[in-house]
C-alpha cells in the first residue's frame, strides 16, 4: 500500500490495481468546514487532472482533480450527508472516491508523504 | 465590499490587529486592510455561536466621519446630506441612526452607509456617518465635493469600530453600560465603559440584537478584551459575518446593491421614508419615484436550491424552461439553515415567492425557488 500526493493537496492511496482519493490534511484544514461535496457517477472515466469532484466550505467551492487516470468504480456516498466527515477524517471515512488506475506509471509523477510534508512546509 | 487590495500597497491593519492575531485568526486582505477571515474554531462555529450567545467583530476597516454644520444647525446639515441620499435626516431625532445610500445622479448606488444625528451636548449640527471599508476615499471625494459652504467633512480615521451581535448582547453589555444596554433599535448614545468614552448604537449586520460601538482607536484593544472576558463573548471572524448578514437577507455593497441597482431594484424602499418619496430632491430621485409608481423591471429576491448544493455569487438564474431571468448575487451555505441560500435578481414576471427557477451551477440546472427573506428571522429589540 502506498500513498501519493499532488500539489493541489489530493491523495491516493493505492491497493492493487485501485486506489482511494481524497484531500489531505492541509486541504481539509485550509478550506474550514465542509458544507457540501459533489462526487462523480461511478463508471465514470477521467483522465490524470481532470475535475473529479467539488468540494464546498462556507466560503467558496474548490474543485478535486483527478490524481492519476481510471475509472470511478466507487464514491464515498456518506459525504453527501455527512460532509463534514472531510475535516474530521480526511484521510480515513472522508475519502471520496475510489479509481481503477489505467496507468500505474502515473503514480512516479506524485509525491510521497515525505515530500509532500516538505512542499506543505514549504507553502505554509 | 469584497474587493482585494491592490497587490503593490501594503495592508492597513486596524487598532485590535494584534489581538486577532494573538486570537490565532486566519488573516486575509480585506478591503485594502489586514483582516480576520476567521479564528481557530471555523466559520460554522463562530456563526452559530453569534446566533446563540453573542459574538464580537471588528469592524474598524470602516469609513466614520462626521459632516459638520458651522452654523451649529441641525437643518443646515441635514440638508446638505439630504441633497446626496434619499433618507430623512431632517426628522432624525437626537441620537437616532438609519440606513441609507449614496446615489449617483441615474439612481445607481455608489456605497451604503448609517447615518446618527449626534446628541452630544456641543456637537449640535453634527451628523455621524459609517461607510464601507471598500468605498470610503471615493465616498468621502463624492461628498466633500458636493457640500454647501459651512458644512465640512472630518474624516476619523483614527477610531475603532466593534460590532457585539447576539441574544446574548444585551446581558452582556448590561454588566458594562446598563445605560448602553437599554437603548431601543437604531438609537445610540455616548457612554463610558470600563473607563472608555464609547459612542454606541443599537444596531448591526447579522439580523441579530446586538450593538455597534466606536471608540478612540487607543482604546481599542482594551474595550475589546473587557468585552471578550464575559465568557457568553466570542471572537467572530469576516466569514461568519458574511454568512450571518447573507441569512439576514441583507445586502453587501459591491455584491447586490452597486451602481448598476438601484434602491427599489433591491428592495430597499424601507430606508426611503414618506417625505422623500413624495418630495424627491436626491440624485435619481426621478427613476426612484418612476419606480416605486410603476414597479421595478428586475428585483432582488431571495433564492432557496432546492437540493444541498450552494450557487455562488454570478450563478445565472433561468426559468424551469431555460429563460434567462437573472443573476445570483451572494450566495453560499446558510448554518443557520443549514442548507445553501442565495439572493439575486430577477426579472418581475418571475419575482412571486415560491416561483420554480433554475440556478445555473458548473453547467448544470439546479432546481430552487423564490424565498421570503430574512432566511432566519430578525431578533431586534424595537
Amino acid at each position: 500500500m502506498t500513498t501519493r500526493y499532488t500539489k493541489d493537496h489530493e491523495y491516493i492511496r493505492v491497493e492493487g490495481d485501485a486506489g482511494i482519493v481524497g484531500i489531505s490534511d492541509y486541504a481539509q484544514g485550509q478550506l474550514g468546514d465542509v458544507v457540501f461535496v459533489e462526487l462523480p457517477s461511478v463508471g465514470k472515466t477521467l483522465s490524470k487532472g481532470d475535475e473529479a469532484a467539488v468540494v464546498e466550505s462556507v466560503k467558496a467551492a474548490s474543485e478535486v482533480y483527478a490524481p492519476v487516470s481510471g475509472e470511478v468504480v466507487e464514491v464515498n456516498s456518506e459525504l453527501e450527508a455527512s460532509p463534514g466527515t472531510v475535516n474530521e477524517d480526511p484521510a480515513g471515512r472522508g475519502w471520496f472516491m475510489k479509481i481503477r488506475l489505467t496507468n500505474e506509471s502515473e503514480l512516479d509523477g506524485l509525491m510521497t508523504e515525505e515530500q509532500y510534508g516538505e512542499f506543505v512546509k514549504s507553502i505554509s | 465590499m469584497a474587493e482585494p487590495a491592490h497587490s503593490d500597497e501594503p495592508l492597513l491593519k486596524t487598532p485590535l490587529h494584534a489581538e486577532h492575531v494573538a486570537l490565532g485568526a486566519r488573516m486575509v486582505p480585506f478591503a485594502g486592510y489586514d483582516m480576520p477571515v476567521q479564528y481557530p474554531t471555523g466559520i460554522l462555529t463562530e456563526h452559530n455561536w453569534t446566533r446563540e450567545h453573542a459574538g464580537l467583530f471588528d469592524v474598524s476597516h470602516m469609513g466614520q466621519a462626521f459632516l459638520v454644520a458651522e452654523d451649529k444647525s441641525h437643518e443646515t446639515v441635514a440638508r446638505a446630506l439630504e441633497a446626496l441620499i434619499p433618507a430623512d435626516v431632517l426628522n432624525l431625532k437626537l441620537n437616532q441612526q438609519r440606513y441609507s445610500q449614496l446615489l449617483a445622479d441615474d439612481g445607481g448606488i455608489l456605497d451604503d452607509l448609517m447615518v446618527t444625528r449626534v446628541g452630544a451636548p456641543g456637537h449640535e449640527g453634527w451628523l455621524y456617518l459609517v461607510v464601507n471599508a471598500s468605498m470610503k476615499e471615493q465616498d468621502y471625494a463624492h461628498i466633500q465635493a458636493r457640500l454647501p459652504t459651512g458644512v465640512s467633512l472630518n474624516r476619523k480615521d483614527n477610531l475603532g469600530l466593534m460590532a457585539l451581535q447576539g441574544p446574548s448582547a444585551e446581558a452582556v453589555l448590561t454588566k458594562l453600560s446598563p445605560e448602553a444596554a437599554g437603548l431601543s433599535f437604531m438609537m445610540s448614545a455616548d457612554v463610558q465603559i470600563d473607563g472608555i468614552w464609547c459612542h454606541v448604537s443599537r444596531s448591526g449586520y447579522t439580523g441579530e440584537d446586538g450593538f455597534e460601538i466606536s471608540c478612540k482607536g487607543e482604546d481599542a484593544a482594551k474595550l475589546w478584551r473587557a468585552l471578550l472576558a464575559d465568557p457568553e463573548v466570542k471572537a467572530i471572524g469576516l466569514g461568519a459575518r458574511d454568512s450571518l448578514r447573507l441569512e439576514a437577507g441583507l445586502c453587501l455593497y459591491g455584491h447586490d446593491i452597486d451602481t448598476t441597482t438601484s434602491p427599489i431594484e433591491a428592495g430597499l424602499i424601507w430606508s426611503i421614508q414618506k417625505r422623500r418619496r413624495e418630495e424627491g430632491g436626491f440624485p435619481g430621485a426621478a427613476r426612484v419615484q418612476r419606480e416605486i409608481k410603476d414597479g421595478a423591471s428586475r428585483v432582488r429576491v431571495g433564492i432557496k436550491p432546492e437540493g444541498r448544493a450552494p450557487a455562488r455569487e454570478g450563478s445565472v438564474i433561468t426559468t424551469p424552461d431555460g429563460r434567462e431571468v437573472g443573476i445570483v448575487t451572494s450566495g453560499g451555505f446558510g448554518p443557520t439553515v443549514n442548507g445553501p441560500v442565495a439572493m439575486g435578481y430577477v426579472a418581475k414576471d418571475v419575482s412571486a415567492v415560491g416561483t420554480d427557477l433554475h440556478l445555473i451551477v458548473r453547467g448544470k440546472p439546479l432546481p430552487a425557488k423564490v424565498a421570503a427573506m430574512p432566511f432566519a428571522p430578525h431578533r431586534y429589540k424595537r
